[in-house]
């Protein structure tokens, strides 16, 4: 049963790189419109200029 | 309330607008140090993602523009651009030239705390459901041992990594619940969250106690999956309000009207809440009076049924008094906006709402309601197994406490907590697709409860607008030729004159005096005339004038008369038949006069009417009403109708209403279509059917699970899984609201 020892931290670790994500992409706005951002993935030619607009 | 949100939704109004060419957008662009500047947009009729595209890319195409990002669920757009290269009156004018109409607003003032409160409430949603996933994951390891051959060491250490990860997130992700049952017991009452808390908490502490001593049953996981449902739901809760509200707040800046205020140096363009006494205002025929003033020049009608309900056109001169929201018919007027002052139309009208509102009686939710009964019987329930356990029983406090605490774990109110707000999301969400806007969260609770729908006549049953009634009586060369004339003017009985014909091309060389009427010379024939009798030269005689008309005088033929009518909504008898056929009584009152009111009664087959009702008249019929148990929806739309949506049980309205009426009704619809409110009830109805079901389902599930749990069978395993399903049951029976046939189409 010594493995817990790594495979709980192990465990813990990655949920929390999951939980982490999550509220960055809470806190980076990508919450705020998801009715676009369901519908942006479609759009085959992005304009010129748009790569420099991160938000 | 919504009132709030409609005066904070342009800027500081003490800073004056820019005299500027754009000086409608100068208020709203905010200009940074590095020389670019930014404006948010309400794009109107942005539907879709062809839609954001269209406006992205043709925008982006602009030289000068840094950003254009347009946000789709809130119909907004933000733009960036080098101030050098671009002015923002060229980016509305591009918009306009694809076809959207744009309208500036400040995003501060719409940015309120609930925003705020809402990302924490997703925050504490995310926490939860981290911790209750690896709790979850541990408890099972447990529970499997207990099968297999785990040894105590494993078992304990398992328990406190479980506490390790599930005390701070109960701590930190139950404050929304905290707070609210601290606040609570202040006021000496008891809500919902009081034994949410209570047994959040205690789980937690006797869950320590018993992983302190090494002991078999530790309850952290249920505690923490308690706390992720109820967040779920008052997260859902949360996103149904705030969405009415964003609703709300676009319908308020798109009927934002703006003036043309005449200055020293010309014309300009101003928003109407920016407007101050002693400016000159131009307001052209077509145009709504955007203030309350005097008329300088000018002749003209006044179409005043926002007002009073009242289809005929009153003459307008020099000197007579107009007010904001009326209709200028004719001519062109300039009128002087008068102070505010308490004897205005619109002040009397706000008046009598408040003492509407402050007499109707509260409603008390049925979450609530249901809330204040589970409460103390949930709390008397784990009291009486605790005295019974430990007084009657001879058991130590400690292992009584916790079969007490297994009790308030198993009656997890998550029928109340989730599945009432799943209902309204869900019902909400149902009737935004349809074009009908819930602007207050107990609205559909109050319109299931409905048994009397009470019309207004003008604008609510009929359109507010006038229609060529004799088209009959009129044949369709003089129509056409009518139609050609009239296609040269913007007067409403013109532009119905041309909707009748079907559309037509405007003429070369009409002239049009101010309410007079139109004038053509057609092939040297002599003068061609569409206007008012006086117009054409007939005289008066009685019996065909009750109402608007116009008339058509052509050399050599008998003159023609065009008469006009407010004509029902397509679907207002079906609407009124399916009311009926649900049980409901129907009543109308109006402001009208007599034969018009009864002309609208017959048609629709309603015997209880109402005319000539001054708006504390419609109080009192519906005080009246209420006083004798019923329960009435008020569906209206002019400012006369503004008090009685404040005292009726319910109320709807339609888009194009009265500001004051709209901002009053509980539910607003969209388009023209009356059968709206039909749609609403039985969306409202099914949605009660679905939350008392789930009531139903709870308290069955309590029946079997508190006798279980006082006698003390109930471990761990059986309390997360027991919740878990009850939980599930009633989530699932909620989104079958979705499935509901007589989803209306988009």
């Amino acid at each position: 049963m010594t493995v817990l020892v790594w495979l709980i931290p192990a465990a813990l670790f990655l949920g929390s790189i999951g939980l982490a994500a999550f509220l960055w992409a809470l806190r980076s706005g990508q919450f705020e419109d998801l009715d676009g951002a369901a519908e942006r993935i479609l759009y085959d030619d992005d304009p010129p200029g748009k790569e420099d607009k991160a938000r | 309330m919504a009132q709030v949100i409609a005066a904070t939704v342009l800027p500081d109004e003490a800073a004056p607008p820019a005299d500027t060419a754009d000086d409608t957008l100068g208020p709203y662009v905010c200009r940074e140090s590095d020389g670019t500047a930014a404006i948010h947009l309400m794009v109107e009729n942005m539907h879709c993602g062809g839609c954001v595209q269209r406006i992205e890319s043709s925008l982006q195409a602009m030289p000068g523009m840094i950003e254009a990002r347009a946000n789709l669920s809130a119909r907004r757009l933000r733009l960036r651009w080098r101030e050098d290269a671009l002015q923002p009156a060229g980016l509305v004018a591009r918009l306009n030239e694809i076809g959207y109409r744009a309208i500036p607003f400040d995003p501060d003032a719409l940015r309120d705390l609930r925003a705020e409160e809402e990302r924490m409430l997703l925050r504490c949603l995310a926490v939860a459901g981290f911790a209750a996933g690896n709790v979850m994951l541990l408890s099972v390891s447990v529970w499997a041992g207990a099968f297999a051959d785990m040894g105590p060491a494993t078992r304990d250490f398992l328990h406190w990594i479980s506490a390790l990860i599930a005390l701070p997130a109960i701590a930190w992700a139950g404050r929304p619940f905290y707070g609210s049952a601290a606040a609570a017991l202040k006021a000496r009452t008891l809500n919902m969250d009081v034994p949410i808390a209570l047994a959040v908490v205690l789980t937690a502490a006797m869950s320590l106690w018993e992983t302190a001593r090494g002991g078999p049953h530790a309850y952290f996981d249920a505690g923490i999956t308690l706390l992720f449902f109820l967040l779920i739901g008052r997260y859902l809760d949360s996103r149904a309000r705030s969405r009415a509200r964003s609703a709300a707040e676009r319908l308020s800046v798109l009927n934002a009207a703006a003036a043309r205020v005449i200055g020293a140096n010309g014309e300009r363009m101003v928003p109407a809440r920016l407007l101050r006494p002693g400016m000159v205002v131009a307001v052209a025929p077509g145009e709504r009076i955007p203030a309350d003033g005097r008329i300088e020049t000018g002749t003209s009608e006044i179409d005043t049924s926002l007002i009073t309900g009242e289809t005929m056109p009153h003459p307008a001169h020099p000197g007579a008094d107009v007010y904001a929201g009326t209709i200028n018919l004719s001519g062109a007027l300039t009128v002087t906006v008068s102070a505010a002052d308490e004897d205005t139309v619109l002040a009397e009208i706000v008046r009598l709402m408040e003492a509407a509102e402050a007499r109707r009686s509260r409603y008390v939710r049925l979450a609530d309601r249901a809330a204040g009964l589970y409460a103390p019987v949930v709390h008397l329930a784990a009291l009486v197994t605790f005295l019974g356990w430990a007084a009657v029983g001879g058991m130590a406090w400690q292992p009584a406490l916790m079969i007490a605490v297994s009790v308030l774990i198993i009656t997890c109110p998550c029928a109340l907590g989730l599945a009432v707000p799943a209902v309204q999301v869900v019902a909400s969400g149902r009737l935004l697709r349809g074009g009908i806007l819930v602007k207050r969260a107990d609205a559909l609770e109050r319109l299931a409860t409905v048994d009397t729908v009470a019309f207004d006549k003008t604008g609510t049953l009929t359109l507010g607008r006038p229609r060529l009634a004799n088209t009959g009586a009129v044949d369709d060369a003089a129509l056409s030729l009518a139609a050609r004339l009239a296609a040269a003017s913007r007067h409403p009985l013109c532009r119905a004159l041309v909707e009748a014909a079907g559309g037509a091309a405007a003429m070369a060389g009409v002239h049009e005096t101010p309410g007079c009427g139109l004038m053509a010379r057609i092939d040297g024939d002599g003068e061609t005339r569409l206007g008012s009798r006086a117009w054409c030269g007939i005289e008066e005689d009685d019996g065909t004038g009750t109402g608007p008309e116009l008339w058509l005088a052509r050399p050599g033929v008998p003159p023609v008369r065009f008469a006009f009518a407010d004509t029902l909504r397509a679907d207002a008898a079906e609407t009124v038949a399916a009311l009926r056929r649900q049980g409901l009584a129907v009543i109308l009152l109006s402001g009208d006069r007599e034969a018009a009111v009864r002309a609208v009664a017959e048609e629709l087959g309603i015997d209880d009417w109402h005319a000539a009702c001054r708006p504390q008249d419609k109080v009192a019929r519906l005080e009246a009403l209420a006083a004798a148990g019923r329960k009435v929806l008020m569906a209206g739309d002019g400012l006369n109708d503004a008090p009685a949506l404040a005292a009726a049980c319910v109320s709807i309205s339609p888009a194009d209403a009265a500001d004051v009426s709209r901002t009053a009704a509980d539910l607003v619809f969209q388009g023209e279509k009356l059968g709206a409110v039909v749609e609403a009830l039985s969306c409202a109805c099914a949605g009660r059917r679905l939350i008392l079901q789930n009531f139903a389902l709870a308290v069955g599930y309590n029946l079997v699970a508190v006798p279980l749990a006082a006698a003390g069978l109930v471990t761990p395993l059986i309390a997360a899984a027991a919740m878990s399903g009850s939980s599930i049951a009633v989530t699932l029976n909620a989104l079958r609201l979705r499935l509901a046939r007589g989803a209306i189409a988009p």
